[in-house]
């Protein structure tokens, strides 16, 4: 082997701040190299696909409404991966969520009271949270492994979504399309500003980011979490509830992929469509990686994944940039942030293999 | 010393130096062993026996120096390299597969070329039953006690073929009667021309065992010697230096008030291999020190575990074991350590404290219920000034509070861990071989807390396998055979024939009073 890792012992402080830098660079020269070799010059493409999405205000507003589902479902994510629970269903607790909202808003659509929103919240919220209950319930009581039934709940949540969407959902009045009626005023999230679509699930969000924070790194709970996550043998031997704590994560991450969901459907969307979520919850698990499962973290992840897609678009349509091609650099960019981040606690070395060939052979001898 | 002037040594280490950042681990050691020697390798935790251990198995490269084997210098690159020359290991954390079976943890070990685990078996079973070590190729590892898991690591390296042995602290999980047998076996091996690096902290074993003795304190060779030609207490001066306090023998007391009672206690292991527990009866006074001896695996984890509260028995059964009167058996941990228990566990690492985990947190893991939150807050300022006066009152060697549970050294992590529970002032403290693996040094230092919190009117229970330690320190002593527990009798009135003798299940059961 020419690099070898050896363990650190300990984090790199240094190492924590610098990973993402190292993989910032390292992203940019294989890209520039990437699109020099196809033709596009890398700088104007680099323009293209990371500063012009957001270069004006509409952009920035664009980028946190992509951002906001992202961030609260990974935020939940956070919670349970810190548990060592592999909920891979933000998706469907997302899907249910808008799915429960979406039912209660089309039968309240003459309501003017506030109190419309926030009952659809809390539905939305609600069910998300029933849906990761669910496979909280399946891992407490037959031991079944949460990644397989969460993944297979995702699949019947999208199911649920269609069934109602084409059929006891459907608008009367909509041409046979496969949609809702638009939900009322009183239950749509209001906008935050005047010329973009951001609203006010903005709050929901920072609320959320603050309160993972404070759970996670302050509270003793958070650390019950974290010690069932790293050692399962000495949360047993203080006491800690591996049930309760298993469910409360579950609970936490379902409950707030499915405010994600909710806010989808209150906030730019307005009604129940198919196509409510491109994957938001699978995007979180990135995300919550990414941000290394810690709260802040996973601010700035978010956001960069959300910036990613944008200037996906964007390059399809400004540059003429084909789709496999944008999706190749966001592939590179999380590469070198997860590759980099193995710095923080791996010291590279490097060997020379004909030395070692050479210790070898002579060993053999 | 005959070997010295007979032939070139098998080994021989010349002026080895290791840096880690901020150490010293080793300076300029010195070491050499011959054809079918016994040498030991004493020292204190930190001492740098196990730098020293890792560069003659090629884990890590040393700064300066050089190796030596039959004569030839070399570099030892990597542990495949050490097995190909015939050097063995047998390390104090066993490096085994629990999920997988006996035959097929030795042949992960040993590399396809050796065979599958199948075409090893027979020849597991002759090796083990050459050296005098029982041991089934078919039983999955996580089923084995510690010492069965010794016996393993110890054949995998018999299985080659083997021109120096390593064996670090092998002797601390088996009984006196064990510890021969593997005496047997050793001097079996050295007359066949097999060279042994023993590394223990149990001074006479050294001189039953030992031709030689290499000592290392702080990095250096503080000294070569002849064990059967030192006292206990010089061999201890090359250790620690000053050897104050290290022979101490503890006046024994008689206990109080009773705190602990377990009546009556039976409990079904549904684990086939697991030892089941029966008719167990037990009491500790305030006051005093208990001991229950044992060969691992006679039910000491079961035991364990349901006086920690890990295994609970239903509530219906809950006298079965009381505290301070008060029935227990149903509760949880952190409900029994409310009423006053803390509690030792036998492994330190991934049981008493989460190895990736700092210090400070690992103190918060079970000193919470010492004002330690506040609404369900963490009270960071004071987590951390329970952690330093933990690292202060107990002389743990520690940079600092926020080092992980996994970069201290054993000896050092038990303090921290010891310190940790006695400071939350209990009524009751259970501890699992507290000294395990630990130094002399550091084993004193453990006794004398363990006697002085004793002193200061706790109930103390003390499980260890090894027998010199629990006649040092406790008052009242039993013993456990296959989940059987024998009469306890007063420490001062009984000798460690007698109570070898329980360990093998020779005692009368305990009657109803």
């Amino acid at each position: 082997m020419l690099l070898s890792l050896e363990p650190r012992g300990r984090q790199s402080r240094a190492m924590l701040w610098l990973s993402p830098l190292l993989a910032g660079v390292l992203t940019l020269a294989s890209g520039a190299l990437l699109f020099a070799i196809l033709g596009h010059p890398p700088l104007e493409t680099f323009k293209v696909l990371l500063i012009d999405p957001v270069s004006d205000f509409y952009g920035v507003s664009e980028l946190l409404v992509k951002a906001l589902p992202i961030l609260l479902c990974a935020l939940g994510l956070a919670v349970a991966y810190q548990a060592r629970i592999w909920n891979i269903g933000a998706e469907g607790q997302l899907l249910i969520g808008a799915l429960a909202g979406s039912a209660l808003a089309v039968h309240i659509i003459d309501w003017e009271s506030r109190w419309a929103l926030t009952l659809v919240l809390a539905a939305g919220t609600l069910a998300g949270a029933a849906w990761g209950g669910l496979a909280a319930w399946l891992r407490t009581r037959f031991n079944a492994n949460e990644i397989l039934t969460t993944i297979m709940l995702n699949y019947i949540a999208l199911n649920l979504l269609l069934f109602f969407v084409h059929g006891p959902l459907k608008d009367p009045a909509g041409f046979n399309f496969p949609e809702s009626a638009t939900f009322g005023d009183a239950s749509r999230l209001p906008a935050v500003v005047e010329d973009g679509r951001v609203h006010a699930g903005i709050y929901f969000a920072l609320l959320a980011l603050v309160a993972v924070w404070v759970l996670l790194q302050k509270s003793f709970v958070g650390f019950q979490i974290k010690v069932l996550g790293l050692d399962k043998r000495a949360a047993g031997f203080v006491g800690f509830r591996e049930r309760r704590l298993v469910w409360l994560a579950l609970l936490i991450s379902g409950g707030l992929a499915g405010l994600a969901g909710v806010g989808e459907v209150t906030g730019p969307i307005g009604q129940l469509v198919p196509q409510v979520s491109p994957g938001y919850g699978y995007a979180a698990i990135t995300v919550a990686f990414l941000g290394r499962l810690n709260p802040i973290g996973i601010l700035f992840a978010g956001l960069l994944m959300a910036l990613l897609y944008l200037g996906g678009e964007n390059a399809q349509m400004a540059a003429n940039l084909p789709q496999s091609i944008t999706q190749l650099f966001q592939g590179m960019v999380l590469f070198f942030l997860l590759a980099c981040d193995v710095l923080i606690l791996y010291r590279p070395r490097l060997k020379l293999k004909w030395a070692k060939r050479a210790a070898l052979q002579k060993a053999a001898a | 010393m005959s070997f010295d002037t007979a032939s070139t040594p098998r080994l021989q280490m010349r002026g080895i130096t290791k840096r880690y950042p901020g150490t010293l681990a080793n300076d300029r050691v010195e070491l050499s062993i011959q054809p079918g020697e016994i040498r030991a390798l004493l020292g204190e935790n930190g001492a740098g026996k196990s730098t020293l251990m890792k560069i003659i198995y090629g884990v890590t490269q040393p700064d300066e120096g050089e190796i030596i084997w039959h004569g030839e210098p070399l570099k030892m690159r990597d542990p495949a390299q050490a097995r190909g020359l015939g050097i063995g290991m047998v390390f104090q954390h066993f490096s085994l597969f629990e999920t997988l079976s006996v035959a097929e943890n030795i042949a992960l070990a040993m590399g396809a070329a050796a065979g599958t685990p199948k075409q090893l078996e027979p020849r597991i079973r002759e090796v083990s039953q050459r050296y005098g070590m029982a041991l089934e190729p078919h039983r999955l590892v996580h089923s084995l006690s510690i010492g069965e898991r010794q016996r393993v690591e110890i054949v995998r390296c018999l299985m080659q073929d083997i021109k120096l042995l390593i064996l670090d602290e092998p002797t601390s999980v088996l009984t006196p009667q064990e510890a021969d047998e593997l005496f047997v076996t050793l001097r079996h091996l050295a007359a066949e021309g097999c060279s042994i690096l023993f590394i223990s902290h149990k001074l006479g074993e050294v001189r039953a065992l030992c031709q030689s003795a290499t000592v290392l304190r702080g990095g250096k060779v503080s000294g070569h010697c002849v064990p059967t030609e030192c006292s206990d207490m010089d061999l201890a001066r090359l250790m620690v230096g000053a050897a104050e306090g290290l022979e101490a023998s503890y006046p024994k007391v008689h206990g109080g008030l009773t705190r602990l009672r377990v009546d009556d206690l039976n409990w079904h292991n549904a684990d086939p291999f697991g030892t089941s527990l029966a008719q167990c009866r037990l009491e500790v006074r305030s006051g005093e020190i208990v001991g229950i001896a044992g060969v691992a695996g006679n039910g000491q984890d079961e035991l364990l575990a349901l006086l920690s509260g890990e295994v609970r028995l239903p509530s219906t059964e809950r006298e079965r074991i009381t505290l301070d009167n008060q029935p227990v058996a149903n509760l949880y941990p952190d409900a029994r350590r409310q009423l006053g228990l803390t509690f030792v566990p036998a492994e330190r690492l991934g049981h008493g404290a989460v190895p990736d985990m700092s210090l400070a947190d690992n103190a918060l893991l079970t000193g919470f219920q010492m004002g330690l939150t506040r609404a369900g807050m963490i009270n960071h300022g004071k987590v951390m000034a329970f952690a330093d006066k933990i690292i202060a009152d107990y002389a743990v060697k520690t940079p600092d509070a926020h080092t992980t549970a996994r970069s201290l050294s054993g000896g050092n992590l038990q303090k921290f861990i010891l310190g940790r529970e006695i400071l939350q002032q209990p009524k009751l403290l259970v501890a699992a071989h507290p000294t395990w693996g630990v130094d002399v040094g550091a084993a004193a230092a453990i006794h004398r807390s363990l006697i002085a919190l004793r002193d200061a009117g706790a109930a103390i229970l003390v499980i260890s396998e090894d027998l010199d330690e629990l006649f040092q320190i406790s008052d009242r002593i039993g013993a456990l055979c296959s989940g059987r527990l024998s009469p306890l009798a007063e420490t001062a009135q009984t000798t460690p024939v007698e109570v070898g003798r329980w360990m093998a299940g020779e005692f009368e059961p305990v009657t109803h009073a």
